[in-house]
């Protein structure tokens, strides 16, 4: 067999992505020589702090804002047993998500075809997350209007909201222009992402969901803990602000 | 125009596992080793100190170490004649990305094959006459016997917490009746068990089945490696599988190996070095060097006198096919080597709930867990079962991430008070089953090039079209009631069942970074690409490294027998190539 060509032109296009990617990315510095007896290149006080996803950038408009928040509230509603997912503040967390390179998909294979997929094939949709986001909540609030005396979602009763919720999960209802079900998953998926994560990226306020499932967050070290033997383990959450500093 | 690097000795495509052992072992002989690796610099300090490093949305769910779909993935199918589609986004499994490869934020769940996983056909056929013609199964072409010694090195390296069960053939009370000998113990205890290995422990032995601590690459306590590297104790922290250990305790490439390499002279690795080519030379007899790409997106030859595969299965076995280097195996005709009897793992979980007792599952580490062997490999007789190989059962406790690992007993709704609450009254009082089985090669799951999907140089993806087989179904069916059995005498409310194997192969849930095959190793030029000393059966000058060599999978994680052939094939290098540098098997 022959070696397969790589396209000169193809190379010249794309080096220049690398070049984009290298400084846009987390962590991805230039290219380096190490070795030949020069020792590992570590320097103490450099660590690669989280933060992207940290900075308080903002995707949504507002009433983008308001579908997105009243969407969160309903897959992790709030009730006697604990706050939910709009006390939690995941809004928030999912507007700096989708302003930033996971909204762009930036990491993602995202070239074409888009044909029909298999069930076994994956995610499959031809949008990034902030394009699945964008066009799901304007379709979300058409269809409301059109269905409920010209109210957007947010505006409708909880039992209203989770009869079209439940329309989406079902495939009952269906978008123009982006699937409705890929749109559910994905807000799903995420809703429990800003539910659970390390309050820096800022959902879980408060470690509020962390503190609802008796999760003890960032900690390090259970070496004391080992001989539970089938007690319950009750121990406060920390979270990567763990230096007073950081939240100054 | 494509511009010469000075030649060195070697040079090492990647820079994860094999590719630091293969360093250490040819940088002792006094040649000049070059790795080229396409990610970036990685150290515990600054990737993932222990500030940082229990962070699950950014490591797990944002992929900060793993490879980026983006720069390479593959397409998948179930089935000759459907349309392979690119993934996108990584769901079954992870490839690694950067210095210390998949080895900085795998688990360190480390066994070896048994004995008669390396004559997986010799001895099946044997004992239940021949196995169906569709079934490519082939022997490795290297024994457990020879293998043994290079097992127990790259234990002492790590540091392995565990149990010998036979030690020279005695068997011993407490580790695994099942192993092949050992030479030796494990150079540290086993972990401490918590309360759900204890419940394992206490089921299993109930049912007569022969339950023993799992071999795990997590610190049971302080261990200076033979290299003289340090290691911490493990503290359970919870955030080990998919993620980096900040504590210095899970061992990898960068707490085995990597502070002793850097302080040789001979020794150089490039970062953001992408390796595009295998190039031979003018004759097509021989390596030259390869080509690779730098972070300024220009090309470099860089000649070398041996060049050794080291970029984990996918990359390996695809630079084979771009580099035209043997031919493409073809399912019709049964032509090609390269892609052929690509093979995975067939998974099956049990989940378990409790009423009373509290499981606390947070506390847990990548490799900490109790394991029954009496149904891997042939540990039981297969006859009449119709289908060869086994699986390991396991309770491990690895994390109670909330994101990833929030489980719910069956019929509960996904989202909504329901859902919400049943996350609350689960998430600290539950536990799980493995079921981790073998995956025998079959004629029809294989890799190739695909004919329409290319990465972001114009480059044919790698295609894999993969399902599970009548061998996978029949062997989940038969093992994984044995671990409900298990589940149900553990003492829990209630528990639930997944089995992947009822289904078509998904390449969406997590299941393993186990990919095995497509570069396979064997005793002749007509079965395998690479012979018993992974060195290709083209070019004599070139080896590969990794699981692509397995021709099957066992039912085992495979970093151990991976290691184990590196070392292997390392001594051959040292001791016979180097004084004849041509083929070190006759064809
Ligand atoms: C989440 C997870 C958990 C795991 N847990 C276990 C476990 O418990 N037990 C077990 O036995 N195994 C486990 N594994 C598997 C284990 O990590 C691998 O078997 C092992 O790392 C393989 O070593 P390798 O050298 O073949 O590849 P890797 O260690 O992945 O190294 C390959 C390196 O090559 C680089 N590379 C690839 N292509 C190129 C190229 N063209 N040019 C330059 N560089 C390139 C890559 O960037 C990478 O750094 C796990 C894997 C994952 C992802
Ligand atoms: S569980 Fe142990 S080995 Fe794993 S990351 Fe945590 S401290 Fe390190």
């Amino acid at each position: 067999m022959r070696p397969v060509q790589i396209s000169r032109r193809r190379l010249l296009g794309s080096s220049l992505l690398t070049a984009a990617a290298a400084v846009t990315f987390p962590g991805l510095g230039w290219g380096r020589q190490y070795g030949q007896g020069g020792g590992v290149p570590w320097s103490p006080g450099v660590a690669d702090e989280p933060y992207y996803g940290t900075e308080p950038l903002e995707f949504f408009s507002a009433a983008e804002r308001r579908a997105a928040d009243a969407i969160t509230a309903r897959l992790i509603p709030s009730d006697e047993s604990g706050p939910g997912a709009r006390e939690a503040d995941v809004v928030t967390f999912l507007d700096r998500q989708l302003a930033g390179f996971y909204g762009r998909a930036q990491r993602w294979y995202m070239s074409g075809p888009f044909p029909e997929p298999l069930e076994t094939q994956g995610y499959q949709a031809p949008q990034t997350p902030a394009q699945l986001w964008r066009a799901g909540l304007a379709a979300l609030d058409d269809h409301c209007r059109e269905t409920h005396d010209g109210r957007e979602f947010a505006e409708l009763s909880e039992d209203e909201q989770d009869a079209v919720l439940t329309g989406l999960d079902e495939e009952e209802i269906e978008f123009d222009g982006v699937s409705a079900k890929q749109f559910f998953d994905f807000a799903r998926e995420m809703t429990i992402e800003g539910f659970f994560c390390d309050p820096v990226y800022g959902g879980n306020r408060d470690m509020l969901g962390w503190r609802y499932v008796g999760f003890p967050g960032a900690r390090y070290d259970y070496r004391d803990f080992l001989a539970h033997n089938g007690a319950r383990v009750d121990i406060p959450p920390v979270s990567l602000f763990g230096r007073p500093e950081w939240t100054r | 125009m494509v511009e010469r690097k000075r030649p060195v000795d070697v040079v090492l495509v990647g820079f994860g596992w094999t590719a630091a052992i293969m360093a250490q072992e040819l940088t002792e002989e006094g040649l000049e080793v070059l790795a080229l690796e396409r990610g970036g610099w990685r150290d515990t300090g600054t990737d993932f100190p222990t500030t940082h490093a229990p962070d699950e949305l950014r490591y797990y769910w944002r992929h900060a170490m793993f490879q980026e779909t983006a720069r390479e993935t593959q397409t998948f199918r179930n089935r000759r004649g459907q349309t392979a589609l690119p993934i996108r986004r990584w769901g079954s499994y992870l490839p690694g990305v950067g210095v210390g490869g998949a080895g900085v934020h795998w688990n360190g769940q480390t066994f070896r094959f048994l004995p008669s996983d390396f004559v997986a056909k010799t001895h099946n056929e044997e004992r239940y006459g021949e196995l169906p013609e569709e079934m490519t199964v082939q022997d490795y072409g290297v024994t457990y016997e020879e293998l043994e010694p290079h097992f127990d090195r790259f234990e002492k390296l790590c540091g392995i917490s565990g149990k010998a069960g036979n030690l020279q053939g005695r068997i011993v009370q407490g580790g695994n009746p099942f192993e092949g000998f050992r030479s030796d113990e494990y150079p540290n205890p086993p972990m401490e068990m918590t309360f759900s290995q204890h419940r394992f422990e206490a089921a299993a032995n109930g049912m007569d089945l022969h339950p023993f601590p799992a071999p795990s690459a997590n610190m049971s306590r302080a261990y200076t490696n033979p290299l003289g590297v340090q290691m911490a104790p493990c503290t359970y922290c919870g955030f080990c599988e998919k993620f980096g250990c900040g504590n210095f305790s899970k061992a990898s490439p960068q707490t085995t190996i990597i502070p002793v390499l850097m302080n040789k002279p001979n020794f150089h690795l490039r970062t953001h070095c992408e390796v595009m080519q295998v190039l031979k030379d003018r004759s097509g007899e021989r390596a030259r060097g390869v080509l690779y790409l730098d972070a300024h997106g220009k090309l470099w030859e860089q000649p070398a006198e041996i060049v050794i595969l080291c970029g984990y299965q996918l990359s390996n076995t695809r630079l084979m096919m771009l580099s035209g280097i043997g031919e493409i195996y073809d399912p019709q005709t049964g032509d090609g080597l390269v892609g052929k009897n690509y093979t995975y793992q067939v998974m099956s979980g049990v989940d378990i709930f409790f009423e009373e007792e509290y499981t606390n599952e947070f506390i847990g580490a990548g490799a900490l867990g109790m394991v029954v062997d009496d149904y891997n490999g042939d540990n039981f007789d297969h006859s009449g079962l119709g289908f060869i190989g086994g699986a390991y059962i396991a309770c491990w406790t690895t994390n109670q991430r909330p994101i990833e690992s929030h489980p719910v007993p069956e019929g509960t709704p996904e989202w909504g008070l329901e859902w919400k609450r049943a996350v609350q009254r689960n998430f600290l009082k539950h536990t799980s089953l493995s079921v981790h089985g073998a995956s025998m090669a079959h004629r029809d799951n294989y890799l190739d090039l695909d004919p329409t999907y290319t990465d972001q140089w114009g480059r044919p993806l790698m295609r894999m079209t993969y399902d599970f087989t009548e061998n996978d179904r029949r062997l989940s069916d038969y093992i994984t009631p044995i671990a409900e059995e298990i589940a149900r005498n553990m003492g829990g409310r209630e528990i639930g069942v997944t089995r992947r194997a009822d289904d078509a192969y998904d390449i969406w849930p997590y299941q393993t970074t186990h990919n095995t095959g497509g570069t396979i190793m064997g005793e002749t030029p007509d079965d395998s690409v690479v012979n018993r000393y992974l060195q290709s059966w083209d070019l004599p000058n070139l080896f590969i490294m990794g699981a692509g060599v397995f021709p099957q999978n066992a039912g085992y994680n495979p970093t151990d027998t991976v290691a184990a052939l590196t070392y292997w094939s390392a001594q051959a290098i040292r001791e016979q190539y180097l004084r004849d540098p041509g083929p070190l098997v006759q064809a």
